[in-house]
This record gives C-alpha cells, sequence and structure tokens, in this order.
C-alpha cells in the first residue's frame, strides 16, 4: 500500500506501525509516532493497522529552544 | 529559590539546545553555563540518519532537566498532539508549551495558548506556557492549571532584551507567589541581569549563547549575570530618583570661600 511517511509517499508492505517501524529501522528507537495527525502511543503500535494513504509521522529528539 | 512543580533548581539558568556549530560545542557551552534544564523539540526521524538517537544520547548525559516543547505549531491541536508524543518521548510531564500566532514576530496565539494549557493540565502536564506580558492571560494561564509562566522578554531569536519593563515589572508584581521566567527576546547578559532584578525567577535562552563567537564563553557571562541579577533583586535595590542627592556628607564641610 502506498503510505506517507515523514512526508515522503512511499510504497509499504508493512500492516502495523510496529512493522513500518521495523522496515524502517527504527524499531528500537526513541520516537514517538502519530497517524493522520493523531497520536499513536507506543503500547498500541502493535496492533495499529495501517491503511492505504495513511499519514505517518516518525518523531525523534531534536534541538530545541 | 522556586520551584516549578515541585522540582527545586540548582541554577536559575535555563538553555536552550539549538543552532550550536557542533554537539560539542553544545554540551561546552551547558557545563560552563552550568544551567538546570534543557529544552529540546521532536522532529522527524529518518531511519537511514538516526540523528535523534545520537542527539538524545548527549542531552542525557548533560543530567539537566529536559523541557520539550511545542515549537512550530500553530494551533491547538498541533500542540497537543506534540505534547502527548513528547511526553512519552522524554518520559516527563513538563512541557514548554508554544502556541505561535503571527510568523514575524513568533508572537503566541494566547487564545490558542490558554485552550492548549487546560486541555493539558487536565491530562496531567505540568505546563510552561510560552506567553505575553498580558496580566488578562497570565490570570487565564494561571486558572488553566499553569504553576509556572514564561512571558517573552522580546520576540525569539532578536536578541532586543525586555522590550516592555512596565509590563513584565506589572506582571511580576500582581502574581508575586507564580514561578515566572524569561524566555525568549535576550541578547546580553545584561539583559539576563535586569530580569533578574526585576525579581523573575529563571531565565530562558538559547539563540545568545549558541550564535556567540565563543558560546562556552557566552554561556558562562550569562550564568555570572544570572547569580548577579538575581543577589541583586534579593539585597534590596536602592528606589531611584529624578533629582542628585550628594553622597558625601556636607556636614562638617570646611569653609574655604
Amino acid at each position: 500500500m502506498k503510505l506517507l511517511v515523514n512526508g515522503m509517499s512511499m510504497d509499504v508492505h508493512s500492516n502495523t506501525l510496529e512493522a513500518l517501524l521495523d522496515a524502517q529501522g527504527l524499531r528500537d528507537a526513541k520516537v514517538a509516532t502519530a497517524v493522520n495527525g493523531a497520536f499513536v502511543p507506543a503500547t498500541f503500535r502493535v496492533t495499529y493497522l495501517l491503511s492505504d494513504g495513511d499519514s505517518v509521522e516518525i518523531l525523534a529528539p531534536m534541538q530545541g529552544g | 529559590m522556586r520551584d516549578f512543580y515541585g522540582s527545586t533548581l540548582n541554577t536559575m539558568f535555563m538553555l536552550g539546545t539549538a543552532q550550536y556549530p557542533s554537539p560539542h560545542v553544545l554540551a561546552d557551552a551547558f557545563r560552563r553555563s552550568a544551567a538546570s534544564v534543557a529544552t529540546v523539540s521532536l522532529r522527524r526521524e529518518s531511519g537511514r540518519d538516526r540523528a535523534g538517537q545520537d542527539f538524545w544520547n548527549l542531552i542525557r548525559d548533560l543530567g539537566v532537566h529536559v523541557l520539550p516543547n511545542t515549537a512550530g505549531c500553530h494551533t491547538v491541536k498541533e500542540a497537543v498532539t506534540t505534547a502527548h508524543m513528547a511526553r512519552e518521548v522524554f518520559d516527563t510531564k513538563w512541557i514548554k508549551l508554544e502556541v505561535i500566532g503571527e510568523e514575524d514576530t513568533l508572537q503566541p496565539d494566547v487564545f490558542g495558548l490558554v485552550e492548549a494549557a487546560r486541555i493539558l493540565t487536565e491530562d496531567g502536564f505540568q505546563v510552561f506556557p510560552y506567553t505575553t506580558e498580558d496580566l488578562v492571560v497570565a490570570g487565564k494561564l494561571l486558572d488553566a492549571g499553569c504553576e509556572v509562566l514564561m512571558p517573552w522578554g522580546a520576540p525569539i531569536g532578536s536578541g532586543l532584551g525586555l522590550n516592555n519593563l512596565f509590563g513584565l515589572r506589572t506582571l511580576r508584581a500582581h502574581f508575586p507567589d507564580t514561578a515566572l521566567v524569561i524566555d525568549a527576546g535576550l541578547g546580553l547578559p545584561s539583559h539576563a541581569a535586569q530580569a533578574m532584578e526585576l525579581g523573575f525567577d529563571a531565565v530562558l535562552l538559547n539563540t545568545a549563547v549558541a550564535k556567540a563567537g565563543d558560546p562556552a564563553a557566552m554561556a558562562l557571562a550569562f550564568a555570572t549575570a544570572i547569580q548577579a541579577g538575581h543577589l541583586a533583586a534579593t539585597a534590596g535595590p536602592m528606589c531611584p530618583r529624578d533629582m542628585a542627592t550628594p553622597s558625601t556628607p556636607v556636614i562638617g564641610k570646611a569653609f574655604l570661600k
């Protein structure tokens, strides 16, 4: 299916958010996730089913003022 | 020293982590500053770079309180969602709440700010709202559950110092029991000293240190100024007056005309 991941369109075979993170090399990374603008807690990722056209945000600690 | 949601800080210096020339310079500036709090943000992560993971290791090693922000958020929904994501990543209830209302000045949207603050405090967050010196807004933020207020000194990154001395002095006088932090717009250590002399409880700044020719030296300069300003405030400054009064005793002066 086609997803928008951090603003980039990509074809993925991952059905769940957890699987997507795994495919992106971020399974154990310190990140937070949101799908279609809504926060998805880490504990929900394994059961969260992605749909074609979903917009996924994967955010990590970064410099800030 | 004032506590911030039950946490007592070792120093009254909160320092941002953005815009440093390198991670090494950032760490050195923090060491020299003895800052108690580091502000951080959340941004998109790439599995290839994993830049966020390296940054987090650096911040963790500083051994300071971490204050995540909602920088760049323009709506209540964006800010609330970002706060939830930050709470999970940084494992803290603290959130520096920014809801930006105007692009040129990065002035807070105080209406959205109050609404977001209420939502977040009801959800267990400990909110540090980036606000203006407006008294009515300050009161509404306290009503919404905030125990700390962070009025701007001047627009973010401007280095202009304290733009509205009257407003800030009035804010301090109206809310003597609230932790008040000057956030944004400071350019020189003298600005920080002035904020502390007004009786503010801490200052938060970033650009003035990160963009200095020698960030570590500037961090130390700010730390020293903050201490000096706080000491002056607690020492009881004299009241200014318009007319001169001689400091040398007049009685006993020789008659030499």
